[in-house]
């Protein structure tokens, strides 16, 4: 069995249609890249992997552990949803990065939540083990306090891997499109989701700033990290993916590797789509 | 001179009377404004659509008028009176004048009603995007709000809010309708002497306590101006 496998995943917005049975898997370690035109459900199947949104039918399995079913889907609490969510990193176009915090902190802030979330948990249970008060809280002191080094340090690590060191104490509108995107990218890595998603990581940057953006990524792919990236350039799919998924009016038209897609594309709504990008293919 | 001291005295002590009314309508019109933003976005619908009522009335008429409403209407459908009113309350050595008590109800109700709006613009106005970066990195619906969305807000209402609240300051001066010795009633007082200036007086009151309100309001989105949002 693959990494993740989706099954038949179907959404609709009301009376629209937008994934119509989508099949998927993906092998660990594996980049994949979803293309196709503009409407065709791309985002919202990212989202609904990243459990934005909530497919009406279908699974999904990562890992071997049934991470979504139709059957259950009802039962999924906020908790369960968060939990579930933390699988899956995911790019947005247009970064959101937190505007009110420095580089480091929009790297930091969500793995300490969590680990404030998790001292909780442990105060509980040394409670439940009879421990004194003042012990208690000078375990959970350390703890918290380790484990912040460690988030801070890891943080740091991150930012030189996509070349922002310098710029850790900037905020978010002293920086170009294309090193907020990168920021964006060492935020969803600081909490090791086990697949990062990408929407259109390059689609709000000027041309000139995409380069950075897209090395950023293919140095993630020599990390061996896995990643479905949804995007528009055509050059960078080729040379970057494992896989590509052609997505056409909510259907998976067709799969397989770079190479045979777009060389040997067989449907016609794969020519036509290439035909009419064509001219991007060059860069 | 003597004359001086006693107009300034008397002004004095009914600008205390309007500061108070002041600061416990905005203290009690912010925690209330925010509940009804909350129930103004409201999922379950009859609970929005009432609550968008409510507000509509509220900023549609004039506060004037809701101030009579509440001080004259109890009396009217026969049920009390705010006059005859002892309500027993006292703040240092002063019994709390129910035409007082009537007074920041208005107020209070009706800059709640105000705030609201700016609150329910501020929250709607932070992009979904920001909510669904907090969800994605696994965040709680608790931590989204504090610690990514309210500071955003908080930037986004600093120039509404302090347009409204300098109009508040100057609101105060209708409660003189409804017999509340506030600074306006008390410059009025010396109209009897055929003495005009204590009402020039007054006005410079208003200015010296808005100039202050506006310093603060500039410190505070001076403050927020490290951050775009
Ligand atoms: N929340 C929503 N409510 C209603 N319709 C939606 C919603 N989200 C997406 N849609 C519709 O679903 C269809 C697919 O949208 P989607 O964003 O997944 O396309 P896409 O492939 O990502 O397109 P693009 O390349 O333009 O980003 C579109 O017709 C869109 O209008
Ligand atoms: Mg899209």
């Amino acid at each position: 069995m693959a990494f993740l496998e989706i099954k038949n995943y179907n959404k609709k917005f009301g009376e629209l249609k937008v994934l119509k049975g989508i099949d998927l898997s993906i092998e660990k370690g594996e980049v994949v890249s979803i293309i196709g035109s503009s409407g065709s459900g791309k985002t919202t199947l990212l989202r609904c992997i990243n459990f934005l949104e909530t497919p009406d039918v279908g699974e999904m399995i990562l890992d071997g552990e049934l991470l979504f079913s139709d059957l259950e889907s009802k039962k999924y609490t906020e908790k369960i949803l968060r939990n579930k969510r933390l699988n899956f990193g995911l790019v947005f176009q247009s970064f959101n990065l937190f505007p009110q915090y420095n580089v480091l902190k929009n790297l930091t802030l969500a793995p300490t939540l969590l680990i404030k979330t998790k001292a909780k948990k442990l105060k509980e249970q040394l409670k439940g083990q009879g421990k004194k008060f003042l012990e208690i809280k000078k375990e959970i002191k350390e703890y918290v306090n380790s484990e912040r080094e460690r988030i801070e340090k890891e943080a740091l690590i991150l930012l030189e891997k996509v070349d922002l060191t310098e710029k850790k104490n900037s905020y978010p509108c002293e920086l170009s499109g294309g090193q907020q995107q990168r920021v964006a990218i060492a935020r969803a890595l600081a909490l090791k989701p086990k697949i990062l998603c990408f929407d259109e990581p390059t689609s709000a940057l000027d041309p000139e700033l995409t380069a950075e953006v897209l090395r950023v990524i293919k140095s993630l792919k020599e990390g061996d990290r896995t990643m479905i990236i949804v995007t528009h350039e055509m050059g960078f799919a080729k040379s970057v993916s494992d896989k590509v998924v052609f997505m056409s009016e909510g259907i998976i038209a067709e799969q397989g590797s770079p190479k045979k897609l777009f060389t040997n594309p067989k449907t016609e709504a794969l020519k036509n789509f290439l035909a009419n990008t064509g001219d991007k293919e060059g860069n | 001179m003597e004359e001086f001291v006693k107009v300034i005295s008397q002004l004095a002590s009914g600008f205390s009377v309007s500061l108070i009314l002041f600061t416990i309508t905005l203290i009690t019109a912010i925690p209330l404004g925010l509940l009804i933003s909350f129930c103004s976005m409201s999922k379950v619908t009859p609970i929005r659509i009432f609550t968008k009522v409510i507000v509509w009335i509220l900023r549609g008429t004039p506060l004037m008028l809701q101030l009579f409403i509440i001080y004259y209407g109890p009396g009217l459908v026969g049920w009390f009176n705010w006059s005859s009113l002892n309500t027993g309350w006292t703040w240092f050595d002063k019994t709390f004048d129910p035409r007082f008590i009537a007074s920041i109800i208005a107020f209070a109700i009706n800059y709640a009603a105000y705030f609201s709006e700016i609150f329910r613009g501020g929250i709607q106005s932070i992009t979904k995007g920001q909510t669904e970066a907090g969800q994605v990195l696994g965040m709680t619906k608790g931590q989204i709000f504090s610690k990514i969305v309210l500071l955003q807000v908080i930037k986004r209402i600093v120039p509404p809010m302090s347009n409204e609240i300098i109009t508040l300051v100057k609101d105060t001066s209708l409660a003189k309708t409804v017999g509340v010795l506030e600074l306006i009633f008390r410059a009025q007082d010396f109209l009897d002497d055929g003495i005009i200036w204590p009402f020039l007086c007054a006005g410079l009151f208003y200015l010296i306590f808005v100039g202050l309100l506006t310093i603060i309001f500039n410190k505070i989105e001076k403050k927020l101006s490290y951050f775009k949002a």
